[in-house]
């Protein structure tokens, strides 16, 4: 086995874990790279199929092709697609920077989907090299009923046994891709020939290299027009994957406080 | 992490060597770190800069721990809360660094990081020598049975790198590893700060020859293959798919290949392998450890989760008494006849701790038979179950008997390493007590409400049982399912052979507390309305109890009791007629912080009987509909 076939093994017991033990259970598709990954890894683990709702919590502020991608995937691949709303930015808390505010909104819409469709299980598409808050978060991470991240007191976690929730209006965030780098999910986007939006992809000397919301999201000087390309040029760059996302920039803390708030 | 940098093109596409930094406080681990991905090089544009920016905004030089100490709160009070798993970069070959903090509360969190890693690196402050964390963290290391072990003797600019004192401290440690059948392979003295012998070689101990502790590092052995160990592929789910029945789990060692006979579990039941499914991937023939896979079986049997598949040539032990050892998580000690589950890769079976063979004395690492372990605890303890248990021994670096514990909420509570099938002593007691399958959620649901035990104590004559009862009817009009343990009922009838020696009000005391806990498991709201008026009688009732136990103290003054004098006792105890009565001729110890005060000299029944309901309310009632699966 080589480091590709081990992430696999290991997300594809991730989601058979989450499948068995978390019900009602959801995939949050948020029509990035990653997020096609895990809906992918969840047709390797249910042999063609993705036997629970995948979840779109739309700010409404995507770009049109991410809009494009889904119409066409939920189709092609026979997804259960659940749509939620986010509400208005002027309901956030105004002392979290703009971006930072901006990004909250889809924490809410989250929060509320959760509890409309009483989930018990979220899949998640986070990984621990995206950034240092995430570095520390658990493969089944249990939010409390507020849905509030209790950074210091983490359940153990260890010898694949993971926390199920214990008490009443908990549910458990999954994370079947923690493991996995930037640089894993492309090459794995290229050995299984997953498809994605086109804003991955240079155009007059600019790409995407994380997608966002179209106000808080900007793209990354760069050539690579293809799978193979991008690869290439994630080997030598010496810049962070989360460097065109504005509120991971705003102040030190801001990331870490959309985080414990219930935060991706 | 976002401030390392993604691999080079020459990174081989082998596993990852998982390697853990563990070590006491202060002693250096996560400044380690980060000299450890500035000197390699690991590290991204601009990380250095933001690094010395936040060290100034807290008055520090430059303080490498930031890199991972990521969050405020670990910023601000210089401490690493939790695990972090660090991509790192040595040559072609890929490491994942697990920083594991040191505090001794945060065990659960080192074990998180540490338990799946290859290798580890334990750093000893040279200055300091070995301390708690260090003695603790190495044993976890014993335990979980990681064998390459670095010991990096760091800060030894403290020590004027005198070669003489290094090897004083080297000897030291050396010993505490010994006690724990643990090798290092290797000591290096190093300063993490200014970055001696971590990347390069210190110039200012010349009489240091051996590898730095990134040479060191490239020479961990590599994770060893279990494909070629016999099969063992543990149930995880059974699925139906278009009228097709797949059995899913991980290879957790040897292979499977269709046409090979596999036996399944306890029943013993022969299958063939009859294909190994899959989607986008090419067909198999056969899989190996590690994989994930999904089989048909001819016949088309169906196992349940937790079914073991092997060869017939090749059974695992079966036991339903267990020795194992024990990492103890839980905050509050364990004692022996506490039930759990203990998850054994995905079968889940119902245990009691029937004994406590030795407990590990922290300070000096060495066994003392004790009744209870301690929170973060180290023991060996027998295991026992209702039915036959499937396992094998714990072998470091294999999933064999990687046994967890968990309470009857479903948390992680404990790890234990299995050893073996537990033999029975001559004239040794052997229960197998059974837990039950019904969980707390489910008996939660059916009554609309938690069970729990409510303790009064109070002296004879406080209102105990005229506010038990009172309580009791408004409770059951409300819906409670609710029931009254009382001291002189119980005396009655299950307790009629007691007196009132101490001893006999000890054993009063445990009976009730008992009764209690068997009518709260159930999912009932028990009142307990005994004198107990001694502090350890109470701590027996909580000991016995655990969670869901409040302590309400009916409290009236001697006078005022003796004038109530309902039963004639103060009377008879003023006159001689009975002795060891408690406020006459025996102590009554009141609680030192209860968790309900309930002053009952002057206040009327009703009142206070208002005040107990709603507590009991309060602490019993579900919020919003949970709904609970497992």
């Amino acid at each position: 086995m080589d480091h590709l076939d081990q992430l696999e093994a290991q997300s594809v017991f991730i989601l058979r874990e989450a499948y068995r033990k978390l019900r009602p259970l959801a995939m949050l598709w948020s029509l990035g790279k990653d997020s096609n990954v895990m809906v992918w890894l969840a047709k390797k683990a249910f042999l063609g199929r993705v036997p629970f709702p995948v979840m779109h919590v739309d700010t409404g502020k995507k770009f049109p092709e991410m809009y494009a991608f889904r119409d066409e995937y939920v189709k092609k691949w026979d997804l259960d697609l659940l749509l939620g709303t986010c509400p208005p930015v002027e309901d956030m808390d105004p002392s979290l920077p703009p971006a930072a505010r901006s990004a909250a909104r889809k924490t809410a819409g989250l929060a509320a989907m959760i509890e409309q469709h009483k989930l018990q299980g979220v899949i998640a598409g986070i990984r621990r090299d995206e950034q240092g808050t995430r570095a520390k978060e658990r493969v089944f991470s249990p939010r409390g009923a507020s849905h509030k991240w209790d950074i210091r007191n983490q359940p153990p976690e260890f010898w694949d046994q993971y926390a199920t929730p214990h008490e009443e209006g908990m549910h458990i965030r999954v994370h079947p891709l923690l493991s996995w780098r930037e640089i894993d999910i492309w090459r794995y986007i290229e050995r299984e020939g997953i498809p994605l939006v086109d804003l991955y992809f240079a155009k007059n000397g600019k790409r995407y290299r994380s997608l966002g919301d179209q106000d808080i999201t900007n793209p990354v000087e760069s050539n690579a027009s293809t799978v193979a390309e991008v690869i290439a040029e994630l080997e030598t760059t010496r810049t962070s994957e989360r460097a065109g996302r504005a509120m991971d920039h705003e102040s030190e803390d801001a990331f870490e406080r959309l985080r414990v708030a219930g935060y991706l | 992490m976002s401030d390392t940098l993604p691999p080079s093109l020459t990174q081989s596409q082998d596993p990852a060597t998982p390697i853990v930094i563990v070590g006491h406080v202060d002693h250096g681990k996560s400044t380690l770190i980060g000299r450890l991905l500035h000197d390699t090089d690991n590290l991204q544009d601009g990380k250095v800069a933001q690094i010395i920016e936040s060290s100034k905004k807290r008055g520090l030089k430059i303080e490498w721990s930031f890199l991972l100490d990521s969050l405020q709160i670990e910023r601000d009070q210089g401490v690493t809360v939790d695990s972090t798993r660090i991509p790192f970069l040595l040559g072609s070959r890929e490491y994942v660094i697990v920083d594991a903090p040191g505090h001794r509360q945060f065990l659960r969190n080192m074990i998180t990081g540490a338990a799946d890693a290859e290798a580890a690196v334990l750093v000893v402050d040279a200055a300091e020598g070995a301390r708690e964390q260090t003695r603790r963290h190495a044993m976890l290391l014993h335990l979980i049975g990681i064998r390459h072990v670095l010991v990096l003797l760091n800060k030894v600019d403290l020590l004027d790198f005198d070669q003489a004192k290094v090897a004083a401290v080297e000897q030291s440690v050396a010993d505490l590893l010994k006690k724990l059948d643990l090798e290092a392979a290797l000591f290096i003295p190093a300063s993490a700060r200014d970055g001696d012998n971590i990347a390069s070689r210190s110039e200012r101990m010349p009489w240091y020859t051996g590898p730095t502790l990134t040479e060191a590092l490239a020479q961990v052995p590599s994770p060893a293959s279990r494909a070629e160990l016999p099969l063992r592929l543990p149930v995880q789910d059974v699925y139906r798919f278009d009228d097709k029945r797949y059995v899913a789990g991980r290879i957790e060692r040897g292979r499977v290949r269709v046409g090979d006979t596999v036996i399944i579990g306890t029943q013993k039941t022969p299958a063939k392998i009859a294909s190994i499914a899959s989607w986008h991937a090419a067909p198999q023939i056969s899989a190996a450890a590690g994989q994930s896979v999904a089989v048909t079986l001819e016949p088309d049997v169906i196992p349940d989760r937790g079914d073991l598949l092997h060869k017939a040539e090749t059974a695992p032990m079966a036991a339903s008494r267990i020795r194992a050892r024990l990492f103890w998580l839980r905050q509050e000690p364990l004692r022996v006849g506490e039930s759990f589950h203990l998850r054994l890769a995905t079968a889940e079976h119902a245990v009691t701790v029937t004994s406590i063979e030795s407990v590990v004395n922290l300070d000096d690492l060495t066994e003392y038979a004790g009744e209870e372990v301690p929170a973060e605890g180290f023991a060996e303890i027998t295991l026992s179950a209702a039915e036959t248990i499937l396992f094998d021994p714990f072998v470091p670096g294999t999933a064999d008997g990687r046994g967890v514990l968990v309470d009857r909420q479903q948390r992680i509570v404990g790890g234990a390493p299995l050893l073996g099938p537990a033999s029975i002593a001559a004239g040794e007691k052997v229960i197998h007590p059974t837990g039950s399958e019904v969980t707390q959620q489910d008996r939660a649901r059916a009554k609309g409400h938690r069970g729990g035990v409510f303790w009064l104590t109070g002296l004879s004559g406080s209102g105990k049982s005229t506010l038990a009862r009172a309580t009791e009817v408004a409770l059951f009009a409300e819906g409670v399912d609710v029931t009254v343990l009382d001291g002189d009922t119980l005396r009655a009838g299950l307790c009629k052979d007691l007196g009132f020696s101490e001893a006999d009000r000890t054993e009063n005391v445990r009976r009730a507390a008992e009764v209690a806990r068997i009518l709260r498991d159930s999912g009932q709201v028990v009142l307990v309305a005994l004198i107990s008026p001694l502090l350890s009688d109470r701590a027996l009732a909580r000991q016995i109890l655990g969670e869901d136990f409040a302590e309400i103290f009916v409290d009236a003054d001697l006078a005022t009791c003796e004038q109530r004098d309902p039963k004639g006792l103060y009377a008879a105890a003023r006159s001689g007629k009975i002795s060891g009565f408690t406020g006459i001729d025996a102590p009554y110890e009141p609680p030192l912080n209860p968790a309900l005060h309930l002053k009952t000299s002057a206040g009327s029944v009703e009142s206070e009987t208002k005040t107990l309901a709603s507590f009991i309310t309060k602490s019993v009632t579900l919020s919003g509909a949970f709904k609970a699966r497992s």
